[in-house]
């Protein structure tokens, strides 16, 4: 029988094993908490008596048949997907379980350039080959959108020996592409679609959202339950459509995840799903309205731009998520990474990210309007004090890759580390992106551009946070010998 | 049976007084408002389990928070007054003559009618035709005005709850820029004894001294208020509020008040040596 969208397996058993008192001599040594109570006075009690091991009466995430099983299913059911898996290792563990669930070594996989750093990971692991889709540019604002589906087309048309298309659902500035009529091409292929739903979580349940993966016959999605659907950070799901084999999937999650599934995060994945399936409409349309109005009045003040839904054209911006805040700073001659700074060190307010031309800012299930007014006068505020020529600013957040060799051959050659002005012209063998987002400037595998590597300068002057590279401070790079 | 209000001013002390009824009672969208009658102060407000005022001494804290900036400068004509559902600052700047407009701005229209309803002697005056009530967030509103008012007083809650935003950097930047050149806020500005009271002083000073070139504190004796012990922010882009005090052009007014004085007003800026550190340490 099917179970109500109102039970929380995992929350269950985990109360009822509070109650019963049980006498533990399994890890974790803590203990329910007295093993260490300087951290159980920081956490609390509460938390810190259900940090748990696997046991029968709570389940195993590896090998799920009682009351993780169930939740999962009931995960499946409330996204309308045919199975569903708990992740507890971030939604990059997702996107390289759908990544390994398709490709062996040397696949193909078509993707935008402008992924996340966990699916190129994913290819370094397993060694399959990418063959880049160049995304739309919107020219004013600079950024990456969406893949047309006439670039999916010629892709395919090209390389129909790919196993598989990974699409951005959206992306992390809220842009969507055309999902039901990629599936559609995609699968009249023979090639599997996987969808990074990072930031897609409510779509599934908000009215007016985008389409979601599983809606129009994605065959699977990452979706990061702790990004926008309030569970906690580094719990995340994976959803299967009805074309692959979960047993197989499984496995395949099973080669790099934990034995020792937190059951902090696997209760917390339970319990927002519970919330977002009983109330998931009621809240998606409270943060669509506290978005819409903080759009509405920051384009008041001119200067800067939120961009969202008006941006709709059919194609490479196919659709756009009304619940994020996404704001270009140019015009005010300030880049976006330098708004982020001055939002937090002056004015106490964290966003998302800022990169070299606008920032993020995410509205959840959590947020109050008294919290979205606090961002709009902040922002009033960094216009009238802070406001500079943008003259000579860069424009563009996208670099367009040149792939040399696979992620994997180049991450694993002989390489040499390199000052970073002497690297031109030679082929990367590691990853330079900043972080946020996290989307590869240049990834291991591709030439090293004179586009590239003033981006890379330009970011760092700025105060970007640039990862990836061995050399901590990114002034040198490896490069394949 | 005995009935006592007890609020926990901190996590280790508790301040009681005995009631003798309660009048009212709700929720609203922001905040829990409550009212009690007492032997010792009279009608008593809550809101959020802190006391904002009560009858017996409410004068004190409205006198001082409206009184030394007029004093200051008493060609104050355009006022805006953040927070103050109440009608307690309200009532203390009616009794300008001179001043023009008053536009008040509360978040909550709940504690606005019940204040008219409970607390007739406090919200009297909210009737003045030169009163305007806006209810909307102080921050939201202040942000669309530019180089209109006079003075702006700032009687928020504390800077938990719906007060939160009226202790920041951007409402205090845009306070400056909502006031003219002569313009001067002042605010309600916690406490300097008790660490979480200090530390919100403290944090308010230093974003102010970021805007205005002229930051001064003053003090009075509030007795029902956390350490009994309360200060005011003067902030000000030309009038210091000492030197530039004309205490005769305030005395012909024959404004009868029962706490403030203009001997009182120099006095009150002289502050005990651990405050005035720590307000340094923040400068």
């Amino acid at each position: 029988m099917k179970l109500s969208q109102e039970r929380a397996p995992i929350l269950e058993a985990l109360s009822q094993y509070r109650e019963n008192r049980i006498v533990s001599f399994d890890v974790p040594g803590h203990k329910q908490g007295k093993g260490n109570p300087e951290l159980t006075e920081f956490l609390g009690r509460q938390c810190m008596s259900v940090d748990v091991n696997s046991m029968k009466p709570l389940d195993n995430l590896c090998h799920p048949v009682s009351v993780i099983k169930e939740a999962e299913e009931l995960m499946a059911d409330a996204f309308g997907a045919a199975n569903a898996f708990f992740m507890v290792n971030g939604t990059s563990s997702a996107v390289q379980a759908m990544v390994m669930s398709v490709c062996k070594r040397g696949d193909k996989i078509i993707m935008p350039r402008n992924v996340h750093r966990s699916s190129i990971n994913a290819l370094i692991v397993c060694g399959a080959v990418p063959v880049y889709v160049n995304p739309g540019v919107n020219k004013q604002l600079g950024i990456p959108l969406g893949m047309s589906v006439e670039s999916v087309k010629n892709a395919i048309a090209k390389h129909p020996d790919a196993k598989a298309i990974i699409v951005n659902n959206p992306t992390y500035y809220g842009v969507c592409s055309n999902l039901r009529e990629i599936v559609k091409i995609a699968h009249q292929a023979g090639m599997k679609v996987l969808v990074d739903e990072a930031h897609g979580t409510h779509f599934y349940f908000g009215d007016y959202m985008p389409l979601s993966a599983m809606s129009v016959g994605a065959d699977m999605a990452a979706v990061s339950m702790h990004k926008t659907g309030g569970s906690l950070t580094q719990s995340s799901a994976l959803l299967l459509g009805s074309s692959m084999n979960p047993g197989y999937v499984r496995q395949i999650i099973n080669l790099t995840q934990t034995t020792s599934a937190s059951y902090l995060l696997l209760s917390s994945v339970d319990i927002a799903r519970r919330n977002l399936a009983l109330n998931g409409k009621k809240i998606f349309e409270r943060v669509t309205s506290l978005a819409s109005y903080g759009i509405q009045e920051i384009n008041k003040l001119g200067g800067l731009y939120a961009f969202s839904r008006e941006l709709i054209n059919g194609d490479d911006i196919f659709d756009f998520d009304p619940t994020k805040i996404s704001v270009h700073t140019r015009d005010i001659g300030l880049a976006g990474i330098e708004v982020y700074d001055i939002l937090r060190d002056r004015f106490d307010i964290q966003i998302e990210f800022g990169d070299i031309g606008n920032i993020l800012a995410i509205v959840s299930v959590g947020d109050r309007i008294l919290n979205v007014e606090r961002l709009i006068s902040a922002l009033y505020e960094i216009k009238r004090l802070y406001t500079k020529n943008p003259a000579g600013m860069l424009d563009h957040e996208y670099i367009e890759p040149h792939v040399e060799c696979s992620p994997q051959e180049a991450f694993y050659s002989n390489k040499k580390q390199l000052p970073l002005d002497d690297t031109l012209g030679k082929v990367c063998a590691e990853f330079v992106m900043c972080y946020p987002p996290g989307i590869p400037i240049l990834a291991p595998g591709e030439l090293i551009t004179k586009d590239a590597l003033e981006y890379i300068k330009y970011a760092k002057i700025k105060g970007c946070n640039l990862t990836g590279a061995e050399d901590m401070n990114t002034d040198k790079i490896n490069i394949m010998l | 049976m005995e009935m006592w209000y007890t609020e926990e001013q901190t996590k280790n002390v508790r301040f009681s007084i005995r009631c003798d009824k309660q009048k009212y009672s709700a929720q609203s969208d922001y905040q829990r408002i409550e009212i009690f009658s007492t032997p010792e102060f009279g009608d008593v407000l809550v809101l959020d389990d802190r006391i904002m005022l009560t009858t017996k001494d409410e004068f004190i804290y409205h006198e001082m928070i409206t009184h030394v900036p007029m004093a200051t400068n008493p060609s104050i004509k355009n006022v805006l007054v953040i927070g103050a559902g109440d009608g307690g600052t309200v009532k203390e700047l009616t009794r300008y003559k001179t001043i023009e407009n008053i536009d008040m701005v509360e978040i909550d229209s709940m504690v606005v009618d019940v204040c008219k309803e409970f607390l007739p002697t406090v919200s009297c005056r909210l009737s003045d035709p030169r009163v305007h009530v806006h209810i909307d967030d102080g921050l939201r509103f202040v942000r669309r005005v530019e180089n209109e008012y006079d003075l702006i007083i700032v009687d928020s809650t504390d800077p938990i709850g719906p007060g939160e935003g009226l202790f920041t950097t951007e409402f205090y930047g845009n306070c400056f820029k909502a006031l003219n050149e002569n313009g001067i806020l002042v605010n309600q500005h916690e406490s300097p004894y008790y660490k979480t009271y200090s530390k919100a002083m403290r944090q308010a000073h230093k974003k102010l001294v970021e805007f205005f070139p002229i930051c001064k504190v003053y003090q009075a004796h509030i007795p029902t208020y956390p350490s009994g012990h309360w200060l005011f922010g003067f902030a000000s882009k030309k009038f210091h509020p000492t030197n530039d005090l004309n205490e005769s052009a305030w005395n012909v007014l024959g404004i009868d008040t029962q706490y403030y004085n203009t001997r009182l007003h120099k006095g009150c800026f002289a502050l005990p040596t651990y405050v005035t550190k720590q307000l340094l340490e923040n400068e």
